[in-house]
């Protein structure tokens, strides 16, 4: 494939990883944000192939992970309406809430399915004017633009019976919580390759200077991962902290403007909680006032959810950085992909379900 | 065979009094009788199932039989490459022959929704008929049921098969040793990606086509240059990993497999990468793994490339002493990763 | 997150009022919608994210980066500069 498979190329990834241990001097620890990072890491071993001087941390750049327990059982259910026919990425169908996920809502009866495009929800709405189309929108801000665009295009056919279950996060204030905790062990950090494609990487520039880390908006092929650290590490070895873009085949400084525009006129941005993390100030989006009449969450009352998690997941503290997967002492014994304690297993994205798959040998 | 178009065919669907199954198409009155001898028969008429009996009684000379059942309930019913029809049988006859049987009879057993157009019914009878034929077995007996609507999904389709296992082989999932080759017949993730991509919501414009196949005749031509095949199955439901990981585990031997050795279609990756799938874990349906002694692995290779099934047959990776009960792949930038069992169905992703 | 694949535009419609396209993966084709890249032309790549076009790919810098990674793999050593033309600060 063009434009993947020579970001896969084993003899320049091997020359990358040369001068990553050529260059590296002292121990540096650099979080990959995004799950997508995560994910290719694990799954081509790169964590491995690096110097031990060199620790990743994986943060919580992972929408599925991150979705509060109460969102997914709102979303379930909504989905449970007779009237219903809800729809969601196949992420969040295995997801669980307190006490079901969108699968077992569907085994149950509910009209749950699966599409690739929220444009193909609205197709839904379209076919079906006598039933209320849900679609469940999550992600950052990769994915806000398409589940915007979807909205704006039901309010234009004029179908009143779709709407958003809107759950989307937003990027550079997780960095900055992160940044700002005592905590804290990161000193540079791979931004989300995807999310900078949408929002460019100005956004990062503050955030590059007043916390004197540098941010490699880098891509999701072995190379990139390569290349991108290797500039966070040059800049760590030579004190420079600025955004150093790795991925300028996709990503501008500006973004991408038609995105960004029916962003701010679909969504708007708020405080939101995240699994495991918290309240993050002005890190989620909500849909506008003036569009309440396609937002999922206004439409459908639901009576008082009360949530229930596990005591002993600490997906809080992986997905902070603060311990790794299997240092968590349910990782693998009470907590596997098929009883998962907490959403950073259930999730393929998810750092304790990437450990598991691919990371498993000293615990097997 | 595989590139059967069954609405080519100069339609030769009986002129019947329904355009569509009735309740009575399975009371087991004058229409059962009727749906029988003029849909099933011309089809698969041989001698056994002429009489018509409640069993078929067959000759068997002695020696060990191979048996085994499984369901299909695929939707959509006819997918790019193949449909409900012919994947009943393939399926069906590569799950005999894995034990390195001879497939000889079928028995076929039909549940049917009410309302199902018997212009379906026929063509999906019209491609198992081809498909019979392409592995030379034989339908001796079956079943016909049809239920209210809403009670099943269109067709489902039940095969039995049972076939001779020849003298002096011995395949089982506890047979692999250190040492041990494992040979792939060519390239996964076809079948599970033609009907991923023939699903509404997903947006596909074109679609990848099934393997779907018997492989009864690739099995016979490797059997013929060594009969020393350790272990062989063809990875369907959970793909190529889940296969491995099962012999492992009944071995307990580890798998060492080299990422860069498997292949994969160039547009079957394309819809893997789209839909965050990992090829790896899609079902197959035309191709077998087989794991061999390491001195009988290149004559077994070079045999099952002189058949048009085997043509992209590849030694993949071999069997570990240690790593019990793992399967681990070494990628193509020389890390290691376990190649775990999948949890359930794999699902398209946009993280 | 956000798994998004490049993929090549081989034609460009109208469909409900908004510019889709059928993208091609290797082969595999499907339909995304491309409002959020109204300039692309057919034969372009451009990444794809839950059916939407995302950016048009830079042909020219990923061969500058291509050029650079290559330079680095012969003469990174010798010459004290980083990858990407940065003077090595050690």
């Amino acid at each position: 494939m063009k434009f993947v498979d020579e970001y896969r190329d084993p003899a320049l990834a091997g020359q990358l990883l040369a001068e990553i241990r050529q260059t590296v001097t002292r121990p540096w620890v650099i979080m990959e944000i995004c799950g997508g990072h995560t994910h290719a890491i694990m799954k081509n071993g790169l964590d491995q192939l690096l110097p031990a001087q060199l620790e990743l941390v994986h943060g919580p750049g992972c929408p599925v992970c991150v979705t509060p327990v109460e969102t997914i059982d709102r979303a379930v259910a909504i989905a449970a309406r007779p009237e219903v026919i809800f729809t969601s990425f196949g992420d969040m169908l295995r997801v669980p809430g307190s006490a079901s996920s969108l699968f077992m809502a569907k085994s149950t009866g509910a009209d749950v399915r699966m599409v690739y495009s929220p444009l193909e929800a609205v197709a839904l709405a379209r076919q079906h004017p006598e039933r209320e189309v849900v679609f469940f929108a999550v992600g950052f801000e990769t994915t806000a633009p398409g589940n915007g665009m979807a909205l704006l295009q039901a309010k234009r056919e004029g179908l009143t019976n779709f709407s958003l279950l809107a759950s989307h996060v937003l990027v550079p204030p997780a960095i900055r919580a992160l940044l700002s905790s005592p905590t804290n062990r990161v000193q540079g950090y791979l931004a989300p390759g995807h999310v900078c494609t949408v929002m460019g990487w100005q956004e990062y520039e503050s955030l590059a200077e007043e916390f004197r880390v540098p941010i490699v908006p880098t891509g999701f092929e072995p190379v990139d991962i390569l290349a991108g650290l290797l500039m966070a590490l040059r800049q760590l070895e030579a004190g420079r902290y600025v955004v150093e873009n790795q991925y300028g085949r996709s990503v501008s400084r500006e973004g991408n403007r038609a995105a960004q525009r029916v962003m701010a006129e679909v969504f708007t941005v708020r405080d939101r909680a995240w699994r495991g993390i918290g309240v993050l100030p002005a890190s989620g989006l909500v849909i506008r006032d003036d569009l309440a009449g396609y937002d999922a969450e206004r439409k459908f009352a639901v009576e008082s959810i009360r949530v229930r998690e596990s005591e002993l997941c600490q997906s809080g503290s992986v997905l902070q950085g603060l311990i790794k997967p299997d240092g968590c002492p349910a990782f693998g014994r009470e907590c596997t992909p098929e009883h998962p304690l907490g959403a950073t297993m259930v999730s393929g994205e998810g750092a304790c379900a990437a450990y598991y798959r691919y990371h498993r040998t000293s615990h097997a | 065979m595989h590139n059967l178009n069954p609405e080519d065919f100069s339609c030769p669907l009986p002129i019947m009094e329904y355009e569509t199954i009735q309740l009575a198409h399975g009371s087991g009155g004058r229409l059962s009788a009727e749906l029988v001898s003029r849909l099933f028969l011309p089809r698969f008429g041989n001698e056994t199932l002429n009489r018509l009996e409640d069993q078929a009684v067959v000759d068997f000379s002695q020696g060990r039989l191979a048996l085994t059942t499984d369901s299909f309930v695929v939707d959509p019913l006819f997918f790019p490459g193949g449909d409900i029809g012919d994947l009943a049988i393939n399926g069906t006859v590569n799950d005999v022959c894995m034990s390195g049987a001879t497939p000889l009879y079928l028995a076929a057993a039909f549940i049917i929704e009410e309302g199902l157009p018997l212009s379906i019914l026929h063509r999906v009878l019209l491609s198992m008929e081809n498909a019979v034929k392409g592995a030379g077995v034989q339908i001796v007996t079956g079943d016909t049921k049809v239920v209210n609507r809403g009670c099943c999904d269109k067709l489902f389709i039940t095969t039995t098969g049972v076939g001779r296992v020849p003298e002096g082989v011995n395949i089982s999932a506890a047979k692999l040793e250190a040492g041990d080759k494992v040979i792939l017949s060519g390239t996964i993730a076809d079948h599970g990606m033609a009907i991923l991509t023939s699903r509404e919501g997903l947006s596909f414009a074109s679609r990848v086509q099934s393997d779907t196949a018997p492989l009864n005749g690739l099995v016979a031509e490797m059997l013929r240059v060594s009969p020393l095949i350790h272990a062989m199955r063809d990875p369907t439901r959970g793909g190529l990993a889940t296969t491995l990981n099962e012999f492992a585990a009944s071995s307990r031997v580890g798998i060492m497999l080299e990422e860069a050795a498997v292949p994969v279609r160039p547009e079957v990756r394309g819809a893997c990468e789209v839909l965050g799938i990992d090829p790896m874990y899609v079902a197959n349906e035309g191709k077998l793994v087989a794991v061999v002694p390491a001195q009988v692995a290149d004559k077994i290779v070079a045999a099952m490339r002189s058949h048009p099934l085997g043509r992209e047959a590849v030694i993949i990776g071999e069997v570990v002493a240690d790593k019990q009960g793992l399967v681990v792949m070494r990628t193509t930038l020389g890390a290691q990763r376990i190649v775990d069992m999948p949890v359930g169905e794999q699902l398209p992703r946009i993280c | 997150m956000c798994l998004a694949i490049p993929g090549r535009v081989v034609e460009i419609f109208q469909e409900n009022g908004l510019i889709m396209g059928h993208v091609d993966y290797s082969g595999t084709v499907n339909k995304i919608c491309l409002e959020y890249v109204p300039e692309i032309e057919v034969g372009q790549y451009t990444v794809v994210h839950a059916g939407f076009a995302l950016s048009v790919l830079d042909e020219e810098e990923a061969r500058q980066s291509f050029a650079a990674w290559q330079e680095l793999v012969q003469a990174v050593a010798a010459q004290g500069t980083d990858i990407f033309g940065n003077p090595l600060e050690k």
